[in-house]
């Protein structure tokens, strides 16, 4: 029962960080590497944002403000970097576009080390940690709630826009063939932006998330949590918005069951030997369809 | 080429390979001498994946993987066991290629099942399989762990890298001007063109994925044999990443290009020291920047003769 809990807040982590791989996936089609990174800068956007305001609010609005503003940071990061270095290469080949996504990752990697140096960072505890049950089996503590139901919050309201507005619908139409919604009159460029910004806006969430939960935060810390969103998002079907939530929550709990009865030492390659198994059996991932290529 | 010509040219390139090893290793600074090693190693790496990615068209991402199969293997003969003849300068020789063997071995078993996909799967796979490995050698005691694996016999030196690096070249020149190449080059103009031509396409692709794991071991037995240390982080994610960025930055496709490619990884991060901690993030931006402006990498599909010739000869 523990370990459930354990693996569902863990497990929303990565399914908002999935998120943003899932959906630039299905517009674009390639894996946006950097979207780790924009994660980690979402962090420490996080931590300064949580010293400047330090003292002027009442701890649970000082806990939005600073996810607002590493929210808003992630956004315009992610738009930077959409216009600079991923819109000039729209025709060319994916792998280029995939080269160039490892490039700026490692950008942001190695100018994280050199801004705020390569040591680990301590995300300032803003909510003081108290448990709200607290029996033998059992034990949940109000950072783990918040984290649980604030993801399961974002993942219903992002479900409303994909499924419900004009913008939603212009996306899967946009993911389905970019072509043909441009010849519709859709503004396809303005949808990839709306799609990069959503994205991001997630990982600046998640970031916060993760930093109260996880309080040690560095410039390399996108790169593991990245690959196992990544992972997540191939689990549940790439492209797919609610194959990426559940790919994720099955991540973290299969994490955190092995954690407690194989070994903590393994926890990072069940995530990959699951990954591998999945892809043998379905490749097109849990809730993916395969769709055959046309000549 | 008569035969003739063929054995004398061999002969005159060994005798010039073992001369500079030997001048290198009495004259050249250490430090010279450790770069143009990890440049010949780093041109093995590159030339291998360049099969994959640059002819045959599919993204791997797990090389480090194979390289780590190749490293740990040939440790396992030459440090843990006690077999006499590894011990020699000889038997180390074999035990690296065995480590090229063993890394062929897991190639065909990650190819197999994965290549038979299309799309961005072998990516995933690879990568996947790339991060299992090294958790794997992560948590196996008996070599080590993550505390790494020290004492290994420093035999590996310029001879040998660049003898490699040679043979690499040649076979792979070689390799994609034979049948089988073009099927594998085919594979990557158009999959489904390739298909309906009768070519059996995930045999070629997993054909070409072993030979490229291959050398990738034979590099990474090398390298163990170099530093005389390893670890598993050596072969992580990163290091797999570096080598698409040789094959990609160079060329894909092109063997020349990949070589620069190559080169131009190893050499680069070197030279920018003087740039102290600045270094990486000039070298990630020129990255970006080779890609926004010369997208088909610094050579294209060519090699780099094809410069000198005159217009209409090639």
């Amino acid at each position: 029962m523990q370990n459930i809990i354990n693996g569902v807040a863990q497990g929303s982590v990565y399914a908002l960080v999935a998120l943003g791989y899932t959906m630039v996936y299905g517009v674009l089609q390639f894996i946006n590497f950097a979207h780790s990174d924009i994660f980690m800068i979402g962090a420490f956007v996080g931590i300064y944002a949580a010293k400047w305001t330090n003292g002027y609010f009442p701890p649970i609005v000082q806990v939005m403000v600073v996810t607002l503003c590493a929210m808003a940071f992630c956004v315009a990061l992610a738009l930077t970097i959409e216009r600079i270095a991923y819109r000039p290469l729209r025709t060319a080949p994916r792998l280029n576009v995939l080269i160039t996504a490892i490039g700026i990752s490692l950008l942001l990697e190695n100018g994280g080390q050199v801004i705020f140096g390569a040591d680990p960072r301590q995300f300032p505890s803003l909510l003081s940690t108290t448990s709200l049950l607290n029996s033998d089996e059992l034990v949940l503590n109000n950072i783990q709630l918040t984290v649980i139901l604030v993801s399961a919050l974002l993942m219903v309201i992002l479900h409303w826009v994909v499924h419900h507005t004009k913008l939603g619908t212009a996306m899967r139409a946009v993911s389905f063939d970019i072509e043909i919604a441009s010849l519709m009159g859709i503004p396809t460029n303005q949808v990839i932006v709306f799609t990069f910004a959503i994205g991001a806006s997630l990982a600046g969430c998640a970031s916060v998330l993760y930093g109260l939960s996880y309080p040690k935060i560095e410039p390399l810390l996108g790169v593991m949590i990245g690959l196992k969103a990544f992972v997540a998002a191939v689990f549940g079907g790439i492209g797919n918005i609610m194959g990426a939530a559940i790919g994720g929550i099955i991540l973290g709990l299969a994490e955190s069951f092995a954690v407690y009865y194989i070994s903590s030492s393994f926890r990072d390659a069940i995530a990959f030997g699951l990954l591998i198994l999945i892809l043998l059996f379905r490749p097109a991932g849990l809730l993916g369809t395969f769709r055959r290529e046309k000549v | 080429m008569t035969k003739w010509t063929f054995w004398v040219g061999t002969f005159v390139a060994v005798a010039a390979l073992w001369g500079i090893n030997y001048s290198l290793e009495e004259y050249a600074n250490p430090y010279i001498v450790r770069v143009i090693i990890n440049c010949g190693i780093a041109l093995i790496l590159g030339l291998s994946l360049n099969l994959v990615n640059g002819c045959a068209g599919q993204f791997s991402l797990g090389h480090a993987g194979f390289m780590g199969i190749g490293a740990y293997t040939s440790i396992l003969l030459t440090t843990l066991s006690n077999i006499d003849f590894f011990q020699s300068p000889m038997g180390i020789g074999w035990a690296v290629v065995a480590g090229g063997g063993a890394a062929a071995l897991a190639g065909y078993l990650v190819g197999l099942p994965s290549l038979r996909l299309r799309g961005d799967y072998l990516a995933i796979v690879t990568l996947g399989f790339g991060e299992i490995i090294r958790i794997f050698f992560l948590n196996m005691e008996f070599i080590g762990g993550a505390r790494g694996m020290p004492g290994i016999p420093r035999e590996s030196n310029f001879f040998w890298v660049y003898l490699w690096a040679a043979v690499t070249f040649i076979f792979m020149y070689r390799l994609i001007r034979s049948s089988t190449g073009r099927a594998i080059l085919s594979i990557r103009e158009n999959e489904i063109a390739a298909e309906a031509m009768g070519i059996d396409v995930a045999r070629y692709k997993v054909v070409a994925f072993v030979i490229s794991s291959f050398f990738a071991g034979i590099a990474g037995g090398l390298f163990a044999h170099y530093q005389g240390f390893i670890d598993p982080s050596t072969f992580n994610f990163n290091r797999s990443v570096e080598v698409v960025i040789m094959v990609v930055m160079g060329g894909m496709g092109s063997f020349t290009g990949a070589a620069l490619g190559a080169l131009l990884v190893t050499l680069l991060p070197e030279l920018l020291r003087v740039f102290a901690e600045y270094r990486m993030v000039i070298f990630s931006a020129s990255l970006v920047a080779v890609m926004l402006w010369r997208p088909m990498g610094i050579m294209g599909h060519k090699e780099i003769w094809h410069f000198f010739k005159k217009k209409g000869e090639a």
